[in-house]
C-alpha cells in the first residue's frame, strides 16, 4: 500500500468521556479544514450520537472512531469518520434507518438523525459481526 | 461529576453548566435539580449551558425532560445560552426543545423567567410556562 493522502486519526471509545474527546476532535479537525461553525456543530454531534452506540450498545462499550480528511476528491475538500464496533450488530440496517423506529433503546433517534446532519452515512453491520458507520461532509 | 453549581436567588434555581458534560454528569444534573424542586418550594429554573458546544439527542431529550418535571412540580425553566450552531442542529436532529423557554444571556433569562412567573401568578398556580 502506498502512502495515504491525509493521515487517520484513531481514537479509541471505552466510556463516557471518549464520547466527549471523540467529538471534540472531529469539531477540531473540521474547523481546520473550513468548516463554519454550523458544520462544525452537525459534525461534532453526528459523532457524538454514533460513539454514544458504541458505549451503550457494543460488547464491553468498545470500539474505535477514526477521523480523516478528504483532501484529493472530485467533490474538494471534506471529513470522513468511520465508527467500528465488534458489538451484536444490527439484524435490519434497514429498518433501523426508518425514522421512528425505536427498539427502545433509542437507537432510532440516532440513525436517521445523525444521516440528516452528514451528507453521506453507510452503515455495515450484521449479526455477531459488529457495526462499522462511515459518514462524511463535504465543505460547501 | 462535572461542575454544575446549583445556586438559590429567592424561589429561582441557577444551574450553571461549567464544563462539557458527560451522560452520567447530565443525569446527576437532573436528580439534583429534582431534589432542590422538592426540597423547596421554586418557581423558576435559569440553566446556564452557554459553555456547552455540543447537545446532542440524549441531553437535547434531558434538557426537555428537566424542564417537563419542573413544570409538574411548578416551576418553569429557561434554558440559557444554547448557540445558533447548535439551536439549527437539534432542529435537524429532529429534536425541538419544546415546552423549554430559552434565552440568550443570563440577564434575558431571568427578565423572560420573570415574566413568566408573573403570568403565571395571574392566570393561576397551575398555569407556569
Amino acid at each position: 500500500m502506498g502512502p495515504t493522502p491525509a493521515a487517520e486519526e484513531r481514537l479509541p471509545i471505552a466510556g463516557e468521556t471518549d464520547i466527549i474527546a471523540a467529538r471534540q476532535r472531529a469539531r477540531e479537525l473540521a474547523q481546520q479544514l473550513g468548516f463554519g461553525l454550523v458544520d462544525q456543530s452537525r459534525i461534532a454531534t453526528a459523532v457524538s450520537e454514533l460513539a454514544r452506540n458504541v458505549v451503550r450498545y457494543a460488547t464491553g462499550g468498545r470500539g474505535e472512531a477514526a477521523l480523516r480528511a478528504l483532501a484529493a476528491s472530485p467533490r474538494g475538500i471534506g471529513i470522513e469518520i468511520v465508527v467500528r464496533d465488534e458489538g451484536p450488530g444490527i439484524a435490519d440496517v434497514a429498518q433501523a434507518m426508518r425514522e421512528g423506529f425505536s427498539s427502545g433503546t433509542g437507537l432510532g433517534m440516532g440513525l436517521p438523525g445523525t444521516r440528516r446532519l452528514m451528507d453521506e452515512l453507510q452503515i455495515d453491520s450484521a449479526p455477531g459481526r459488529g457495526t462499522t458507520v462511515t459518514i462524511r461532509k463535504w465543505r460547501r | 461529576m462535572a461542575r454544575v453549581p446549583i445556586l438559590r436567588q429567592g424561589d429561582v434555581l441557577i444551574a450553571s453548566v461549567l464544563e462539557e458534560l458527560r451522560d452520567s454528569d447530565a443525569l446527576a444534573l437532573q436528580q439534583q435539580l429534582g431534589a432542590r424542586l422538592e426540597q423547596r418550594a421554586t418557581r423558576g429554573v435559569l440553566l446556564d449551558v452557554s459553555v456547552v458546544e455540543t447537545v446532542d439527542s440524549f441531553l437535547g431529550r434531558l434538557l426537555n425532560e428537566i424542564a417537563l418535571s419542573a413544570r409538574l412540580l411548578g416551576a418553569a425553566t429557561v434554558v440559557v445560552g444554547i448557540r445558533p450552531a447548535v439551536a439549527i442542529t437539534l432542529v435537524e436532529l429532529g429534536l425541538e426543545l419544546r415546552g423549554v423557554h430559552t434565552a440568550l444571556t443570563m440577564e434575558k433569562g431571568m427578565a423572560l423567567l420573570r415574566r413568566l412567573l408573573d403570568e403565571g401568578a395571574r392566570r393561576g398556580p397551575y398555569a407556569g410556562g
